[in-house]
């Protein structure tokens, strides 16, 4: 395979293919795809945290004008599902209906109603009188498990294979799992460390509210089109939801605008299905912000409790992580999120002579967990990452100095690759590149780890601190992760690149064009991406599991050597020779007597000799998940009068592999320390005594603004994956995973308050220094 | 009602609900580029110039553009093309979602703001939101653009 000296497209920071199109402001989204006639799907929400629904009277509200359909859960099949758009069978239970006689949480989906308009369809909602029977809500995790209040009572709820859901336990999915006798290790530890952390729930806030439209087409196939992260999961489950074969439902994921996991659930898809397939119109949903807030999903809050063993020396011993985590209503990604809170953590740190990791999610009446970026590293980091400091602390040892003497290295294993998957067991894997040293001494450098100190005093009162963490995550699913491309070649020597591959703005349709190009030896512009559509595209799991560039991009790479193979036969035949005697450079085919360009080989192929279509298809399944790398090093300012926290620095050092688009994967390091920023100082979602969601806008919940961040350096450190495409890892969540941790180390080094609840806010720095 | 405006330097005649938001009768109109994001004016995703003032269209009532100029960024294709290029070449441009009402906001700083440094930069911007990057990229690309523009 080639290295970085020589390649012409990969490795370059080429603008991304559709950054014209969407800044001019091109019709590009759903919302803007949607039929002008589409009918107007909006749904009736609860008002009530937990409540039986006794009656729904839709009389006065289908006299109104305009008004089409109103659907309640005696209109639609009673087919149980997961909205977790995951792989078949989902490990996520189905514990889901298009609609309920329950309603579970602030904003669950009580009805449905289709108009001509917008306004009607809201003025119409109003109108639908819902008679609810309140029922007791459980609103705190910590007391759910065997709680008297049973969330999902109903029979036809199921889990898919075990993955441990005992409903009538309010209990989604159970995991456990150990290597060696952990108790045994720890009494045997010089120093033990027990801490107890939580995280809080996020929102996505992707700029782009959920958005769905239907239609029916000349052959009567229901069309989608969907701000969705995986389009071929999103088919089939809509065909099982409503009683339909997968072959009669078309999915199309147009442009999206950001997902970070928030649209790797069905939302809308359903609702407005049900509008075109009764009356015969297209008809969409487009959630306002507040619907956003209230009826899609939050990362999974968790309680995390570590205990580690080490020796005085800083050897450490064992880990033991066990935590609790808050489903909310539905379990959608329940237990993958939780396993991924171990598998993308501990391996970290490898050496340990025993390792358990364990607990359970729990059913609330909160906004359902889902996907969010990290994925639950995020979480299991952040108790890691920070016990691992108040460690160092103990031992008296720099914190760097400890994570170097116990951390995974090139050429080694962890025990946890192959007993955790992503809800199944996982694969044996050697790490084959792992530049953490590397990462570690470029992050000090930037930051100025050892002329600053870990802390200093810079006006009467405010003091500075430095923090740190490391990270891993994974470069997508094995085993279960599959991706699909083709290629067309086309007269006068441009390629069709189809792709199942979903871009979110991310830029991933530019990258694997980058990778047909190197590749085929052509250029990027004359490759033509069109990508994620169940009908015109083959087929792709989906973005998620940080898993395009190397699955997806390891597709497109075989696509591609297989053309170049025919273009090779194809072009020995116009030339009159031996394919093996000929040579392909990406302009022209020669053999021994002479040559000929590709674009007069293509146009020849199709209209004047030999004439023949050349298409190939290559597919990839993922079999291991090298994981990227990244250290972090935050500087945080802190008022000790006020508990303020103002985040001065961070510096962020990634192992990717190599980078095929570098702006592009420095974009995603940057926008998800953003994110992680954002969870670390600000954001959280916001519950009232009665389960009503206090941050339903964003006045209310705080993401991170230009004005509030400082200048992030994120940087790439020369790295090869010998199983990637062209040495490529994945990078599009590891930027998340580190700000927790480390703004929470540096605010303790600064003085000294430990803050094991987030967000790190004023009022608990406070509380922590009274402590302290 | 009915409101006479000036959309992009061209003549409109419109029929609008009262109550409607200009950011709704824009796209209703056709005028997709301005993008419904937040619904409170927090996003800025729908900025438009309202006689050469930038506003979140989301908060304007339609009737109020009766006898002014909107422009959108259909109406400024040069300056989108050489901020998109700005942007596109410094891998700030990600999903694009947020990109017009951007760009809108961008022309009207470069129009106010002499020789703005980066704190006025993000001062000026700090109603456009942005959740895929982290800003840094997109601030390099802004001063890229002015830069060029000078």
């Amino acid at each position: 395979m080639k290295r970085s000296g020589d390649m012409r497209e990969v490795g370059r920071s080429l603008p991304k293919i559709d950054a014209l199109g969407l800044v001019r402001g091109t019709p590009a989204f759903t919302d803007d795809l949607a039929p002008r006639e589409a009918l107007c799907v909006v749904a009736v929400r609860s008002p009530h945290a937990h409540a039986r629904i006794l009656s729904i009277d839709a009389t006065a509200a289908l006299a109104m004008p305009g008004v089409l359909a109103v659907f309640t859960w005696k209109d639609v099949p009673r087919v149980a599902v997961t909205r977790a758009g995951q792989g078949h069978p989902e490990p996520s239970p189905r514990d889901r209906f298009i609609l309920d006689e329950y309603v579970r949480h602030v904003g669950d989906e009580a009805a449905i109603v289709a108009a001509e308009t917008e306004e009607q369809a809201r003025e119409a909602a109003r109108a639908v009188r819902v008679e609810y029977e309140a029922l007791p809500p459980v609103l705190d995790f910590e007391a759910a498990l065997d709680n008297p209040v049973v969330l999902h009572p109903e029979p036809e709820i199921h889990e898919n294979f075990p993955i441990g859901f005992e409903p009538r336990r309010n209990v989604a999915s159970a995991y456990n799992m150990h290597v060696g006798d952990v108790d045994a290790v720890v009494a045997r530890s010089e120093v033990v460390l027990r801490r107890r952390y939580y995280t809080q729930a996020q929102q996505h806030v992707a700029l782009e509210p959920h958005c769905a439209c239907t239609w029916l087409d000349v052959h009567g196939r229901l069309n989608v089109i969907s701000s969705t992260q995986t389009p071929w999961h999103v088919r089939r489950i809509m065909a099982r939801a409503l009683e339909r074969e997968v072959k009669e439902i078309r999915v199309v994921k147009p442009r999206i605008g950001g997902g970070f996991g928030g649209k790797q659930m069905l939302h809308g898809e359903l609702y407005c299905a049900l509008a075109t397939l009764r009356t015969g119109r297209p008809a969409k949903m487009v959630y306002t912000r507040r619907e956003v807030f209230e009826a899609t999903n939050t990362r999974h809050p968790m309680r995390l409790d570590v205990t580690l063993g080490a020796d005085r020396d800083g050897t450490l011993r064992a880990i033991d992580l066990e935590i609790l985590s808050d489903t909310g209503a539905y379990g959608e990604h329940a237990l993958t999120v939780f396993m991924v809170a171990g598998a993308k953590t501990l391996p970290l740190y490898n050496k340990v002579e025993a390792v358990r990791f364990g607990g359970r999610t729990v059913y609330t009446n909160h906004l359902p967990g889902g996907a969010f970026r990290g994925y639950g590293a995020i979480q299991g980091n952040f108790a890691l990452e920070s016990a691992l400091d108040e460690l160092a602390g103990e031992l008296g040892l720099d914190p760097i100095v400890l994570r170097e003497k116990n951390m995974i290295a090139e050429g080694e294993t962890s025990p946890i690759f192959a007993i955790m998957g992503e809800g199944t067991e996982g694969v044996e894997m050697i790490v084959e590149s792992c530049k953490l040293p590397e990462c570690i001494r470029r992050g000090k450098e930037l930051i100025g780890w050892d002329a600053k100190g870990p802390r200093r005093e810079v006006a009467p009162g405010v003091f500075r601190g430095l923090g740190m963490a490391l990270a891993m995550q994974g470069s997508g699913i094995p085993t279960i992760d599959m991706a699909a491309a083709t290629l067309k070649l086309n007269d006068f020597g441009s390629f069709n690149l189809l792709i199942g591959a979903t871009d979110l703005g991310t830029g991933s349709d530019t990258i694997l064009a980058q990778i047909a190009a190197e590749t085929l030896g052509v250029s990027t512009g004359d490759i033509i991406v069109y990508a994620s559509d169940t009908d015109r595209t083959p087929f792709d799991t989906g973005a998620y599991a940080s898993s395009t560039t190397y699955v997806s991009g390891h597709a497109v790479r075989t696509a591609a050597l297989k053309m170049r193979e025919e273009i090779l036969v194809e072009g020995a035949r116009s030339l009159g020779c031996e394919p093996a005697r000929a040579t392909f450079d990406g302009c022209e085919v020669r053999g021994p007597a002479g040559a000929i360009t590709l674009r007069d080989l293509s146009a020849k192929l199709l209209y004047n000799e030999h004439q023949k279509q050349l298409m190939t298809t290559g597919s990839h399944l993922c079999e291991k998940s090298p994981p990227p790398y990244m250290a972090a090093f935050a500087e945080v300012e802190v008022d000790a009068g006020t508990g303020e926290v103002k985040l001065v620095d961070y510096v962020a050092v990634v192992d990717c592999g190599q980078a095929i688009n570098p702006n592009l994967a420095l974009v995603q390091v940057e926008g998800g320390l953003a994110q992680g920023i954002g969870m670390a100082l600000w954001e959280e979602v916001v519950y009232g005594p009665q389960g009503h969601l206090r941050t339903r806008d964003l006045m209310s919940y705080k993401i991170p603004g230009r004005e509030d961040l400082p200048s992030i350096r994120a940087e790439l450190v020369a790295s090869h994956e010998p199983s990637g495409p062209f040495g490529a890892k994945s990078v599009g969540e590891i930027g998340i995973d580190t700000p927790p941790a480390a703004i929470a180390n540096a605010v303790a080094a600064a003085v000294g308050a430990r803050v094991r609840d987030l967000p790190v806010t004023p009022e608990k720095v406070l509380n922590a220094l009274v402590l302290a | 009602m009915n409101i006479s405006l000036e959309l992009n330097g061209r003549p409109a005649n419109w029929d609008v609900e009262p109550g409607e938001a200009l950011l709704e009768a824009l796209r209703r109109h056709g005028v997709l580029s301005v993008k419904r994001g937040c619904d409170t004016a927090s996003c800025g995703t729908c900025t438009v110039l309202l006689d050469g003032v930038p506003v979140p269209s989301c908060a304007v009532p339609a009737p109020r553009a009766d006898g002014r100029a909107v422009t959108t960024v259909e109406g400024l294709p040069d300056e989108a093309a050489r901020l998109g290029a700005c942007l596109a070449a410094e891998g700030a441009d990600q999903c694009g979602f947020c990109a017009p009402g951007l760009v809108v906001a961008v022309v009207a700083m470069s129009r106010e703001l002499e020789h703005p440094d980066e704190a006025a930069i993000n001062h000026y911007l700090a109603g456009n939101l942005c959740r895929c990057g982290g800003y840094v990229s997109q601030t390099r690309a802004i001063r890229r653009y002015l830069q060029e523009a000078r």
